[in-house]
């Protein structure tokens, strides 16, 4: 889809937001983690709330995770989305205890449920942003 | 803590007629100089009596208010970031400002044309200053779709539904409850306008959820209140109504929504406790309730944070007509955002200064004495202040 066509809201691509999705751009999940006390972060932040260390790495996530909770939006409230009706944003906990939100991209929103298990999907949506957006994974 | 208990209190307050039409191509600083008006007829004070100004977050700021007044020696300003909670977060800063003699008499002004003007699911996306998460949603959750109050908060009543079994019937009692206060309520937008539990479980699903009726009512209108010391208050036209306490409060972390370890904790969550301590009541001690509103889950899981009864248990709670007029914690007697109308929980205070002075007609909490209004902001920051008669 070319960068004209897409109308959806992007991120802001700066700073750690931007790593993040660059990341993501080269088909790799990564969230931030301490490298003092080993704590995983997302959103991205400075420092570690947690030990106080300004030290962290851009650790790879295993890219599993599970429904944590979601809603089905019948009616769009950004004019963009009224053609992905009805669709459920979704959080996402994953194996490394961080939370984000996405879409189950394989499944209908009645389908969803707590608990399923889910593995991370890149989807290019411009040139520059490639979202991480999940499928139905085996049960581990 | 408690310096200010008893000694600052509400003198006065004044609303605009509440809408939901084409609009009238006035200013939203119009519509809240017109209730600022009003709420100083009400006190009987005079607009040069003003020398503080706490405006709502983006919808006005001071200077406008004091060059359009007349307030030539404006002594103290400043706006609270907390959104939906910051009516209550503004009496706290009156209430510290005028017993610590940076002011006498502030204006606190709240309103919009949100139904007619810009709606706030265009605010939001729009301007990432409104909200304590702004960044966090431009960035995280707007590609995803995730754009709007109703979608954000109704997958944390999923969440509730799933943990503690809550249903969609609960969370229509409060409807329910709410618009039956509203038939009461001359300034309410549904008025006469009844609301069942079938036809709640019938509206048009917007975000499941959430139904039409889970949502709170975009609306132009506008409402104020003053603020002065207890000293003051005496002299005045209306019977003052205390502040016994007013406490403000963040989950953890505020700015973004999902990551919470616990993700239930509000702001409340913090700032009731410290609430009650500082007033020096107990739960039963409150005659009732205004509790900000923007849909019904909020205000079931207000009323477990606030500590009417544990987690879990709030879906029974609201049921059986225990948060109506005549039940023992009546909530939102005016209606509420759900069913008076979207004025930022500024009509709480306003209800809520009417319910203790004995005004609120048919539908009077029989011997107000002790009332409790919340407010509650993207993403769950709080604020309770506790006033008495
Ligand atoms: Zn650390």
């Amino acid at each position: 889809m070319s960068e004209q066509s897409y109308a959806k809201p992007l991120p802001l691509m700066r700073g750690s937001t931007k790593e993040f999705y660059d990341h993501c751009k080269n088909g790799e999940l990564r969230f931030q983690r301490c490298t003092d006390c080993g704590k995983w972060r997302h959103v991205p932040r400075e420092m570690c709330a947690k030990c106080g260390s300004w030290n962290w790495e851009w650790a790879r996530s295993s890219g599993r995770g599970e429904v944590f909770t979601w809603t089905v939006v019948q009616r769009a409230m950004h004019p963009a989305f009224p053609g992905d009706v009805p669709y459920a944003p979704a959080i996402i906990q994953m194996q490394e205890g961080v939370r984000l939100v996405s879409w189950v991209a394989d499944c209908p929103p009645e389908e969803l449920k707590m608990g399923m298990p889910v593995e991370v999907i890149f989807e290019r949506v411009t040139d520059e942003v490639t979202l991480p957006k999940f499928k139905r994974a085996a049960k581990r | 803590m408690g310096s200010f208990k008893n000694q600052a209190c509400i003198v006065g307050i004044g609303q605009t007629k509440y809408s939901r039409g084409p609009g009238t191509g006035k200013t939203d600083l119009s519509l809240q100089l017109e209730a600022s008006i009003a709420a100083l007829d009400d006190a009987g004070l005079q607009r040069s009596d003003i020398d503080g100004v706490l405006p709502f977050v983006c919808l006005g700021i001071a200077e406008e208010f004091a060059v359009h007044l007349g307030i030539e020696d404006l002594r103290y300003q400043s706006t609270s970031h907390l959104g939906g909670a910051a009516p209550g977060a503004s009496l706290a800063n009156a209430a510290m400002a005028v017993t610590a003699g940076l002011a006498d008499t502030i204006l606190i002004p709240g309103g919009w044309y949100g139904f007619s003007g810009r709606r706030v699911r265009e605010v939001v996306v729009a301007d990432t200053t409104v909200m304590s998460g702004g960044p966090t949603a431009r960035d995280f959750y707007f590609p995803f779709g995730l754009t709007a109050p109703p979608q954000w908060f109704s997958f944390i009543a999923r969440r509730h539904m799933h943990e503690y079994g809550t249903k969609s019937e609960q969370l229509g009692a409060i409807a329910v409850a709410q618009r039956k206060h509203a038939q009461l309520n001359p300034h309410a937008l549904t008025r006469g306008k009844e609301l069942t539990l079938e036809k709640y479980l019938s509206s048009a699903v917007i975000s499941d959820p959430y139904r039409l009726f889970d949502c709170s009512l975009e609306a132009d209108g506008a409402a104020a209140f003053i603020v002065t010391t207890a000293e003051r208050a005496r002299d005045l036209k209306q019977k003052p109504i205390y502040v016994m306490s007013v406490t403000q409060g963040q989950p953890y972390p505020a700015d973004d929504l999902v990551t919470r370890d616990d993700v239930f904790q509000l702001g409340l969550t913090s700032a009731a406790p410290r609430a009650f301590a500082m007033a020096g009541v107990t739960h039963d001690d409150i005659d009732f309730a205004q509790i900000y509103d923007p849909f019904t889950f909020q205000v079931l899981q207000q009323i477990e944070e606030l500590g009417f009864c544990k987690r879990g248990e709030g879906g029974a709670f609201v049921e059986g007509g225990r948060i109506e007029l005549g039940g023992k914690l009546p909530v939102n007697t005016h209606g509420g955002l759900l069913s008076e109308a979207h004025v930022l929980g500024m009509n709480h205070f306003v209800e809520a200064v009417r319910q203790l002075r004995g005004e609120a007609g048919e539908r009077q909490v029989q011997d107000a004495e002790i009332g409790l209004v919340t407010g509650f902001g993207d993403f769950g920051d709080g604020s309770i202040a506790i006033l008495r008669r």
